[in-house]
């Protein structure tokens, strides 16, 4: 059922999420000033700048994670859909449930990794009984390119397998949940090249089917993995735009020093 | 000389050496520290510590050592005609340790001791004096004895004072001829610390042997006069102090369960959850001050928690629940214990899981939080699975408290040795009734006094096993999640 409605919809230029003048405080720091960012659907959206920019901070807006730190403040507009994500009647814990995201360090819980995957679907009430469940865990495991590696011990420890296999673990577990958008932030910092390169191909299927925004510090991987990129500096974004155009012939002087290595 | 004055002389020693070996360090480069290879202070301590510690070593083993050689001597002289009926010569002993103590302390105050060797009576009244009651006069053989002892204390003391301060010397002497520019004493001076810390906790490690091995050594003594089947598997706990007790302990051992059931039973879902409140929910401030409010109560004294249940509790529970549903009419009871060793226990749960709660990385809960679990889904699914093996050790930690307290079954539970499945009757613990026996006025080497030690020693077998099977659960916990 889940993949006839996503092939239904096959139109990429939809907006799946619209920023407009979204504004963030930390305490009394201006941390994200004036972002407006439409998010296509069926894209991978990439977030490049310096460290301290504001992208994981913005990214983390978008599913409202950052209502876990009491002092942030989040004003403007962020809407999903056309449903702004900040309005009352929006329960977080559902938001989260439509907006999935991948965490900068492999985080799986200390359980199995059968059960690390069932996680989402079981709290949620997704599947009706156990062979659909295992149905769910198994595609979510081909999907992450795991499968072949972890189907004779799905028993064992989620914590126990390398770094790249927990965090392709921990990409099966997010797209458990059947999301709309998937966010990613820097999901390849603590891996290894062989292990990156492994979760940038998942990252190009998981476009077929959600939208993706990935946070990265790595231009290269920028480049590699995403339509559309935005550059952020100091807490404003200064460009934001098709991949190929940012980084071949970018508008701003600040996205054109950064890409070449003079600033960051 | 006596024991204070000799270490002060071996200090002066040790100080003497720090300085004399800084000054011949800095001496032999001429003043130019960077030659050395450490750094001055190095040299110092380490001739200090040379002198110092040996010679410590050696007056605390001489001090331990010295008792078990001299008392041979002495109890040989005991002429076994002049013991009184049903004394033996280890008991004598006592005697001879008390009047030689008491000489001692005479002879301290400056009075003559000669002349009250020659005359038992006399002897005994001035001995009264200072306050060591004698029950019968000595008789010569027991004062051969002391003069024996007390001879061989003072020979034996010399030459204490002797060995030590040659050791100290000799260690000065060493510890400065060492001393060179190339002399790595900052890596020597590392070593000794590595000496020194690892037998401070070999004494940790040899005490608990010894305590097991008095505990041992005095079971089976009563094992000797008692028969164990009897202390093991009878079901009566009547000690009767003219002899002819039943002393079995299953009453005991079902009263000690029974009170930490109902304490763990109380303080593990109530300790958990003010955890996971103060651990997930709390605000920081409100953390501040509740957290230290519940740990004042392992901070209240276990016998105010005892009059607590005796005058509170009790009568509260008596009036309220045992008498109107016709459980019994006593406020002692196991119930009255329970809830109130409960309430002690709280803070061992509570602050232990808290902290345990709080070290599970926040990059879990963030990772189940973003697939839209619910903060207790959260807690329940991700957070207590992680902190699991810690809690286990929290919990465990309150069941050996539960296990070994004793003031609030005195008061609360009452000193009844029974058998019962009503949690409202009184009943009793191992701990109390190792008081009672051993405060009791019985011979020391009667079953009814001895059995305090047999009762000690499963007492102690029983947090052991319970030790171990935390340690068994949690290497299992961590070999599935780690």
């Amino acid at each position: 059922m889940k993949d006839q409605r996503l092939e239904t919809r096959v139109d990429t230029q939809t907006i799946k999420i619209e920023a407009r003048k979204a504004q963030v405080y930390y305490g009394t720091n201006h941390a994200i000033i004036d972002v407006d960012v439409d998010i296509m659907d069926k894209t991978v959206t990439a977030f490049i700048g310096p460290s301290g920019c504001g992208k994981s901070t913005f990214l983390r807006c978008l599913n409202r994670m950052n209502d876990t730190i009491p002092s942030c403040r989040v004003e403007g507009s962020i809407t999903l859909e056309g449903e702004n994500i900040y309005d009352p009647r929006v329960d977080p814990v559902q938001l989260r449930a439509r907006i999935g995201m991948v965490f900068q360090k492999p985080n799986p819980f200390p359980k199995s990794i059968y059960d690390n995957v069932a996680y989402g679907p079981k709290i949620h009430g997704l599947t009706r009984n156990k062979a659909e469940l295992d149905e769910v865990v198994e595609t979510c495991l081909r999907k992450a390119a795991l499968w072949n590696e972890v189907k004779d011990r799905l028993q064992s420890p989620g914590t126990g397998l390398s770094g790249g296999q927990q965090q392709r673990l921990c990409i099966a577990r997010a797209i458990a949940t059947s999301p709309e958008v998937l966010l990613m932030d820097e999901p390849c910092s603590a891996l290894d090249p062989i292990a990156t390169a492994q979760v940038e191909e998942l990252i190009d299927e998981l476009r077929s089917q959600f939208s993706v925004v990935i946070v990265t510090h790595s231009m290269q991987q920028a480049a590699r993995v995403s339509q559309r990129t935005a550059f952020f500096h100091l807490g404003y974004l200064v460009e934001f735009g098709e991949t190929g155009q940012i980084f071949t012939n970018p508008k701003d002087p600040r996205t054109e020093s950064y890409i070449s290595g003079r600033i960051g | 000389m006596s024991i204070g004055l000799l270490s002060l002389i071996i200090l002066v020693l040790a100080a003497l050496g720090y300085v004399i070996g800084r000054r011949k360090a800095v001496g032999q480069v001429e003043g130019d520290i960077r030659k050395l290879h450490s750094l001055p202070p190095f040299y110092g301590r380490i001739t200090a510590l040379l002198t110092a510690v040996p010679a410590f070593f050696l007056i605390a083993a001489w001090l331990l050592a010295q008792p078990l050689f001299l008392e041979n001597k002495a109890i040989s002289l005991i002429d076994p005609a002049e013991l009184p009926a049903g004394k033996s010569a280890e008991l004598m002993m006592a005697d001879v340790r008390r009047v030689a103590a008491g000489l001692n302390m005479l002879e301290a105050r400056g009075d003559e001791v000669g002349p009250l060797l020659a005359s038992p009576t006399a002897l005994k009244t001035a001995l009264n004096g200072a306050g060591v009651v004698l029950e019968t006069e000595p008789t010569p053989s027991t004062l051969a004895a002391t003069a024996a002892l007390r001879d061989a204390g003072d020979t034996s003391r010399l030459a204490m004072t002797g060995a030590a301060l040659l050791l100290a010397l000799a260690g000065l002497a060493f510890g400065f001829s060492r001393i060179n520019p190339e002399y790595r004493a900052r890596n020597a001076t590392e070593q000794f610390a590595m000496w020194l810390l690892m037998t401070s906790s070999l004494i940790a490690v040899l005490t608990t042997v010894g305590i097991v091995g008095s505990l041992l050594f005095e079971s089976i003594h009563f094992f000797r006069l008692y028969p164990a089947s009897e202390f093991f598997f009878s079901t009566t706990w009547k000690p009767q102090f003219g002899g002819g007790s039943s002393l079995g302990i299953l009453p005991l051992l079902w009263g000690t369960l029974y009170v930490s059931v109902i304490a763990l039973v109380v303080a593990v879902p109530i300790g958990l959850m003010s955890a996971i409140y103060l651990a997930e929910y709390a605000s920081r401030s409100t953390r501040a001050w509740v957290k230290p409010a519940i740990e004042i109560l392992a901070g209240i004294p276990t016998i105010v928690y005892g009059l607590f249940a005796l005058i509170t509790v009790g009568p509260l529970l008596r009036d309220y629940f045992a008498s109107p549903l016709g459980l019994g009419t006593s406020s002692s009871s196991v119930m009255t214990a329970g809830l109130v060793m409960g309430i002690m226990v709280i803070p061992f749960v509570s602050s232990l899981s808290d902290d345990i709660i709080n070290a599970v990385p926040q990059s879990l809960r963030d990772g189940s939080l973003g697939l839209g679990a619910t903060p207790s889904e959260t807690i329940k699914q991700v957070v207590i699975p992680a902190a699991l093996p810690g809690i286990v050790g929290a919990v465990l930690l309150a069941a050996s408290r539960a296990i070994g307290e004793t003031m609030i079954v005195v008061l609360g539970a009452g000193a009844a040795a029974q058998l019962s499945m009503n949690p409202f009757e009184a009943m009793t613990t191992v701990t109390v009734k190792i008081v009672s026996q051993l405060t009791g006025d019985t011979e020391f080497a009667s079953p009814e006094t001895l059995v305090a030690f047999a009762l000690g020693l499963t007492l102690f077998c029983l947090t052991l096993a319970l030790n171990i099977i935390a340690l068994v659960i949690v290497r299992k916990y961590r070999e599935q999640y780690e």
